[in-house]
């Protein structure tokens, strides 16, 4: 199992928030391998068991979105353009030139085009075009178009996946199909190891817009402690140092209200104690993932974020480093081996 | 298919050597000799059953691109924008870098970091940058130094019901052109020229028309076209879909009357789809080949491509037929037609007169 393959499929795959099952089918195919039990379920949560040898021990969740974010049709025009309305959060500025496909009846080719700048209204020169004022040019004529798109279709990024400087990788949707690429990094390594704990892995939904997947599906699962893996902003020329990490210097660990501190403390040790790079971010509230839904879910879950850093999130383009993907999942599995009396230590405040 | 070919080439305006290579190697076998001048145009030369006049064919090889002009301390790329390129369509695109085609991408601030203003605001060209994966200035410099010409990375596909998109459809549509009318004979002499630098100023074109110094020249293009939502019809320049457009007057040159007429005429006859061009911005080749010597009847036939400059420009495959379909029955009509070639002949000899 190459890694950078597994990335390459997954990033792949569609599943524009609440529009998941598709992409979770094939999710569930892919850990069927390593688990007990997987199954899917009625938000297209795919969560898998793998069983620890005491019965009577302790759950630890491992979550990673496999949602990514997009758009859905809200109007066809007769010649043959559509409008779109995005579904999680996409910066309009990135989207004049983009190509996206559309989810039909068939997919077909879609191409943000931009009004020549000598023919923009004087008012809108120097600003930023709204996504409700883009069009999608389709090259059908209206009436062709509307036998295979309707009111509501889903329209995702249309990216190619490419490696980038030999460790890195860029493409669409690493956000947050690099953290599902890290769940299955996590059960290789964890395949001859021999757990005490039951091990809970959920590739969750819909976290771009109500976070209503892992909500549900921690109620459901109740685990002792989570851990969410997401991904989080790469230095870039316009970003401050406490607001972006370096890519391939390891996971983000998060420390703050939103994170449990005795889990973030053996996270810091599992690190060095194993020559596990890692990079800490302080979040003062809100972690903007997973992270916030879990801790407060049914009587209330021990949570720990980790964050793969990427570079230009939100966009077609979004670049990682593979180390980084590793440097988790290592992190992660030696997390999971602790026997159920060592992770009791660590959770009790 | 050879547009998709020619697409997938890179020549951004000084570096059109792919270009010019793979070209030279397609229309070895149709023309008497080729000739490679000092700025990089090819001149394909075709003799003709009676060589009594010149007639010119041009396209330009040359792409609107980027090139490298900077490094910061932590191995980001500072570029330059070759041509005339819209900023506001850079953020979040994949460029190829170099000889070498290193992946790139031009990075953009994430909408999650982003204050009020800055969502308000459109980045300059000065202000992005292009990661290529490097982490320090040396590795950049390295892996792409100063110059190094970057295009857009984009695919050919063809979608909808009849529609391609590609990058540098303006003019690899007519240098496709030019290849196929290369494989008929003619009365005239044919020059064929793959012109260089026509997207910073028309410069290839200069040095060709002066060495070539044809009596009649057509200029085969991709011109812009607007038939988009959020435009007035007036406005439109051409419609994707009805065909070769000619041009009557553009920023650069006011096209030969006659001649454009004559095409018109010759399209339809022979039920080939054509428009005029409504509007006159941009402009091409044609302003140049007009003012060589003693001036050139000079006219272009372009294939209409909306988002003209981007990494995504589409045309219709239908349109790209008209074009080329017109080009050749021209050419021909050229051929046959006495009264044509007799008025040539009147302003040959009054060229003459002149210079006796």
């Amino acid at each position: 199992m190459n890694i950078i393959k597994n990335l390459e499929y997954l990033s792949e795959l569609i599943g524009v928030a609440g529009f998941e099952e598709n992409a979770a089918e094939k999710v569930a195919e892919l850990f069927k391998d390593y688990c007990d039990t997987v199954k899917v379920d009625k938000f297209f949560n795919v969560i898998c068991l793998k069983k620890g040898y005491n019965k009577s021990a302790k759950k630890l969740m491992i979550t990673a979105h496999i949602d990514e974010i997009g758009f859905l049709v809200n109007s066809i025009d007769e010649k043959g353009f559509l409008g779109i309305t995005n579904v999680g959060g996409i910066d309009s500025k990135i989207l004049l030139a983009q190509e996206v496909i559309i989810h039909g009846r068939q997919d077909i080719i879609g191409i943000i085009g931009a009004t020549p700048p000598h023919l923009l209204k004087p008012e809108d020169v120097g600003k930023p075009i709204k996504i409700r004022d883009l069009r999608v040019d389709t090259g059908f004529e209206g009436v062709e178009l509307k036998k295979v798109v309707s009111i509501g279709d889903t329209v995702s990024f249309k990216s190619k996946f490419s490696i980038m400087n030999d460790l890195k990788a860029s493409g669409k949707s690493f956000d947050n199909r690099a953290s599902v690429a890290c769940l299955l990094e996590i059960l290789r390594y964890l395949r001859e190891v021999n757990h005490e704990n039951d091990i809970i892995l959920v590739a969750s939904t819909q976290e771009e817009t109500t976070v209503v997947g892992v909500t549900t599906a921690s109620y459901a699962i109740r685990p002792d402690a989570a851990i969410v893996i997401d991904t989080s902003h790469g230095d870039i020329p316009d970003l401050s140092k406490d607001y972006s990490s370096t890519p391939g210097k390891g996971p983000e660990i998060s420390i703050g209200p939103n994170l449990h501190p005795k889990m973030v403390t053996k996270f810091f040790e599992l690190g060095r104690e194993n020559g596990i790079s890692f990079q800490k971010m302080v979040e003062a509230g809100d972690t903007g993932t997973e992270a916030w839904a879990t801790q407060v879910s049914a009587s209330g879950i021990p949570t720990a974020l980790l964050s793969i850093p990427i570079r230009y999130m939100h966009t077609a383009v979004e670049t990682v480093n593979i180390e980084d993907i590793k440097y988790t999942a290592r992190l992660v599995a030696e997390f999971a081996k602790m026997n159920s009396e060592e992770l009791v230590e660590v959770l009790c405040l | 298919m050879l547009i998709k070919e020619l697409t997938d080439l890179n020549g951004v305006s000084g570096n059109e050597k792919e270009v010019r290579d793979f070209i030279k190697d397609k229309i070895n076998n149709f023309c008497d000799t080729i000739k490679i001048d000092s700025i990089g145009n090819i001149i394909a030369y075709k003799k003709g059953i009676n060589s009594k006049f010149k007639v010119m064919l041009s396209a330009h090889m040359d792409e609107v691109g980027f090139i490298v002009s900077g490094h910061t301390d932590k191995g980001f790329l500072k570029f330059k924008p070759v041509g005339g390129i819209d900023d506001r369509i850079l953020p979040g695109k994949r460029v190829l870098v170099g000889k070498k085609r290193l992946c790139g991408v031009i990075g953009s601030k994430p909408i999650h970091q982003q204050e009020k203003d800055e969502r308000e605001k459109i980045s300059k060209v000065k202000n992005l940058y292009i990661d290529i994966g490097a982490e320090s200035k040396d590795e950049a410099e390295k892996l792409a130094p100063l110059g190094e010409f970057i295009s857009f990375d984009s695919e050919f596909i063809e979608f909808g019901k009849n529609s391609i998109k590609a990058k540098a459809l303006d003019d690899r549509v007519g240098c496709a052109v030019l290849i196929e009318a290369l494989k008929n004979s003619f009365e005239f002499d044919l020059y064929a020229c793959f012109t260089v630098q026509e997207e910073v100023g028309l410069r290839g074109a200069q040095v060709a028309a002066y060495n070539v110094m044809p009596d009649v020249a057509l200029v085969i293009e991709g011109t812009t076209c607007a038939d988009v939502p959020n435009v007035e019809p007036y406005e439109y320049s051409t419609i994707q879909g009805n065909g070769a457009a000619l041009t009557i007057m553009d920023r650069t040159c006011i096209c030969d009357k006659e001649l454009v007429q004559f095409l018109h005429d010759v399209a339809v006859k022979n039920n080939i789809k054509v428009q005029y061009k409504q509007t006159t911005s941009g402009g091409n080749d044609s302003g140049q080949i007009q003012r060589t010597g003693t001036g050139v009847k000079t006219a272009s036939i372009s294939v209409p491509c909306r988002y003209i400059h981007s990494p995504v420009s589409v045309m219709s495959r239908s349109d790209y037929e008209s074009v080329e379909r017109l080009t050749i029955a021209a050419l021909n009509q050229m051929s046959k037609n006495k009264d044509f070639l007799k008025s040539l002949s009147k302003l040959t000899s009054g060229k003459e007169q002149l210079t006796k």
